[in-house]
């Protein structure tokens, strides 16, 4: 009980937290213009972008505070996959490529934020698509809510019909795929396309096997090709395509080129979406206006604002300089939580908030509890400096067990370990995530932060004396007492 | 100290007045769950011009049918149906606009059921499974069952009431329970518990501290104790979310509410239910002892 010396050190520590907690929660541009006398500041703050992909670590962001559907608004499909007609050995893969494809379709959209996420329990297969920003729903069901189609076209002998140019003008780039005729082959004909190793060079080759009809028709179209290419189309867009270098009557063809494992990975899965088409079907589209969203958030936000604003002042009322250093250390939690928000990314939505305000409401909480405790050990005579300390160990102690349990439940509730018979998706998660997001932050400001600006600024007994509310609300306790 | 613990059967009594009708009104009535869980169309249309629902029945004719037709306080339109998909509802939207040129839809949303059903039973589970944790947890860092029971018995008093205000509400106002009402008990639940604790640490603390203290006025001292930061704790949860309830956007309101009734009965159960469920478990313990 001889620490008389402020931690100077941990100050230093919070305060460095702080400010770079702060650069990353400012907004993207902050414009900074004041004059001191003759000496004029006008200045425009642009907050950096973290980037470590150039030294090879796959780690880069924007900083953006992400916001969810429900906020943005935009839409969300949630695309039942019909697995009956699968055979049962295949369905993960069948899985897989029309996840690939849904995702194929919804990078067509270019929209930011958007997510393509798969949940599967026991006999039931879901594709959810989100598109924030969208807001014509039809079109998306349409463009994404169909099966995918794969085709395979040949290399047409006449050239491509040359467009008549005017003098003068440049001619419109030609599309090299323009000249590739269908040729009947579809998906349909295709069984399934693996990754190999070729025997000779050991590269990846990725391999597809055909059905009889299908080993029939390519080796017509192969006969026809030899030395042309071969165009695989998925949903009118092109894969690959290979050059032929043999008639291949066998029903097995293999794909080689100097692929990368990843490469013929993908080059396979996005061929199994052909070969093994899963038929979707649209259970739920929701549109959410972006005006109701935008009207909500807005309104929201300026109450929060109020309502933090009065927290605050209501703090310094009841715990007069105390509550000042607890409004500082709260300032310091939303600034630490907010960069923590933009480095995750959390996407946040209307229950994330809720998660948040609670986790807020524990942190007042925490602090209300250390004065509280610290009151009581100066009230029973013990003085100031082992007052402060017990007051702060024991108030620790429940605020310890209090949040354990509060983190246990969001830990159910988020599910990690992916477990079939929880939640594995959606609100209830994003809610789960940021309530125990906010408690982490919350235990950690309640111990470095707080503690060291209650060690620091609060140092005399003097500055123990409460608000002037807690203050009237004695004198009349104790004109009661009277 | 006050002897806030004489008169337990009397916060007994309180909790009843308020859980019974409310459990009453859930056998009988239930909740009116919302779109979220029935499956269905919910379609908001911003129309234009004033017009009375009739009005608006009458001028999708055919096209819609209805279950339900309401205003919203921003003047739109919503309407609710059976299931429709986007060529149906574009139809319906043609044939309203014969009536209304300028109706403008604002909200499409078809839900299947079955997601509704899943997302409730599987946050089901994860209740019952955060219970039991809870259970275990408070138990061994109180080393009492009876302490982990309690705490877990008053989070039910809270969910019951929730419940039970809802579908009041629910009967006689309308009020639906959507997702964000399942969000707000999951934090009500997380509330109660955390709220709980840290009265039952003053126990534990005093346990020790005072040895051979009657078990009643042991708890007596720990609630008088604790009480101001009960209050001051709630007090500024109360404050954050009232004004949110007077200023936020309209679709959370309820959710606002519904987090407001948790914080007062979450605060309430605390000292007034988790506390005296302690003493009569004790009671109940000593006299079995003696026989």
């Amino acid at each position: 009980m001889t620490s008389t010396k402020p931690p100077i050190k941990t100050l230093i520590f919070v305060m460095v937290i702080t400010a770079l907690c702060t650069f990353v929660a400012l907004p993207k541009e902050v414009p900074v213009r004041f004059a001191l006398g003759s000496w004029k500041v006008d200045y425009t703050y642009m907050r950096p972008i973290i980037d470590l992909t150039q030294w090879k670590i796959p780690f880069q962001r924007d900083l953006e505070l992400k916001m969810g559907l429900d906020i943005q608004g935009g839409t969300r499909v949630t695309l039942d996959a019909d697995m009956s007609a699968i055979p049962q050995a295949d369905r993960q893969t069948a899985f897989t490529s029309a996840k690939e494809v849904i995702s194929r379709r919804v990078d067509m959209f270019g929209v930011s934020e958007s997510s393509v996420k798969t949940s599967f329990n026991g006999s039931q297969y879901r594709i959810i698509a989100e598109l924030p920003g969208v807001t014509d729903a039809a079109k998306a069901v349409e463009l994404i809510g169909t099966t995918a189609q794969l085709d395979f076209r040949e290399e047409s002998t006449e050239s491509a019909k040359p467009v008549p140019v005017k003098k003068g003008e440049t001619p419109p780039p030609q599309n090299p795929f323009d000249n590739f005729k269908t040729t009947g082959l579809t998906g349909k004909e295709l069984k399934r396309s693996t990754v190999q190793f070729s025997q000779q060079t050991g590269q990846p080759v990725v391999s597809l096997e055909f059905n009889d009809q299908g080993t029939k028709m390519f080796g017509e179209i192969t006969r026809r090709s030899v030395g042309k290419r071969v165009g695989i189309f998925l949903d009118e867009i092109p894969v690959t395509a290979p050059v032929v270098n043999e008639p291949i009557e066998t029903g097995t063809a293999q794909i080689s080129g100097g692929f990368s494992v990843e490469a013929a990975k993908q080059l396979s899965i996005q061929l199994n979406a052909g070969a093994l088409p899963v038929p979707i079907k649209v259970v739920q589209q929701e549109t959410i206006g972006a005006s109701l969203g935008r009207d909500a958030v807005e309104k929201t936000a300026k109450a929060g604002g109020i309502g933090i604003i009065l927290v605050a002042v209501f703090m310094v009322l009841l715990y007069g300089w105390k509550g000042v250093l607890a409004d500082v250390a709260l300032a310091i939690y939303a600034v630490i939580t907010l960069a923590v928000y933009k480095l995750v990314p959390v996407t946040l939505t209307l229950p994330g908030i809720a998660g948040l305000m609670l986790s807020i409401g524990m942190a007042v909480d925490s602090n209300i509890l250390i004065f509280e405790r610290m009151k009581e050990e100066l009230r029973m005579g013990k003085p100031f400096e082992v007052a402060m300390k017990l007051g702060f160990g024991r108030a620790w102690d429940s605020i310890k067990d209090a949040n354990v349990a509060t983190l246990f439940t969001s830990f159910i509730l988020f599910n990690p370990f992916e477990f079939e018979f929880l939640n594995r998706s959606g609100m209830v998660r994003g809610f789960a995530f940021t309530l125990a997001l906010g408690i982490l932050v919350g235990l950690f400001t309640g111990i470095v932060v707080t503690r060291t600006l209650l060690r620091v600024f609060l140092t005399n007994p003097d500055e123990m004396n409460d608000g002037i509310v807690s203050r009237l609300l004695s004198k009349v306790k104790k004109g009661k007492n009277v | 100290m006050i002897h806030f613990m004489r008169l337990r059967w009397l916060y007994f009594l309180l909790s009843a007045l308020v859980i019974v009708p409310g459990f009453i009104s859930l056998v009988m009535f239930g909740l009116k769950p919302s779109v979220d869980f029935t499956g269905g169309t919910e379609l908001q249309i911003a129309l234009g011009k004033p017009a009375l629902a009739e009005e608006v029945k009458n001028a999708f004719g055919e096209k819609l049918a209805i279950d339900e037709l309401s205003f919203l306080p921003n003047g739109d339109v919503s309407v609710r149906a059976k299931p429709i998909d986007n060529a149906a509802k574009d139809e319906a939207l043609g044939e309203l606009r014969k009536t209304f040129p300028d109706a403008k839809e604002s909200k499409f949303e078809t839900l299947g059921p079955t997601l509704g059903k899943e997302l409730l039973v599987k946050t089901l589970i994860a209740m019952l499974l955060s219970a039991g944790g809870i259970t275990l947890y408070v138990a061994y860092r109180f080393s009492e069952l009876k302490y982990g029971v309690c705490a877990v018995l008053a989070m039910f008093h809270d969910t019951f009431v929730l419940f039970g205000v809802f579908s009041l509400l629910g009967h006689f106002m309308g009020v639906e329970v959507d997702v964000l009402f399942v969000t707000a008990v999951l934090t009500i639940l997380s509330f109660s518990v955390h709220d709980t604790i840290v009265v039952y640490d003053r126990i534990r603390e005093l346990r020790h501290a005072q040895r051979g203290m009657r078990y009643e006025d042991l708890v007596d001292l720990a609630v008088t104790e604790t009480l101001s930061r009960s209050m001051n704790n709630s007090m500024t949860i109360i404050f954050m979310l009232f004004v949110l309830w007077l200023f936020g956007g309209s679709s959370m309101q309820w959710f606002v509410f519904a987090l407001l009734i948790g914080t007062v009965t979450g605060t309430y159960s605390s000292t007034f239910a988790a506390a005296p469920l302690l003493v009569v478990w004790d009671e109940m313990a000593k006299k079995r002892r003696k026989v």
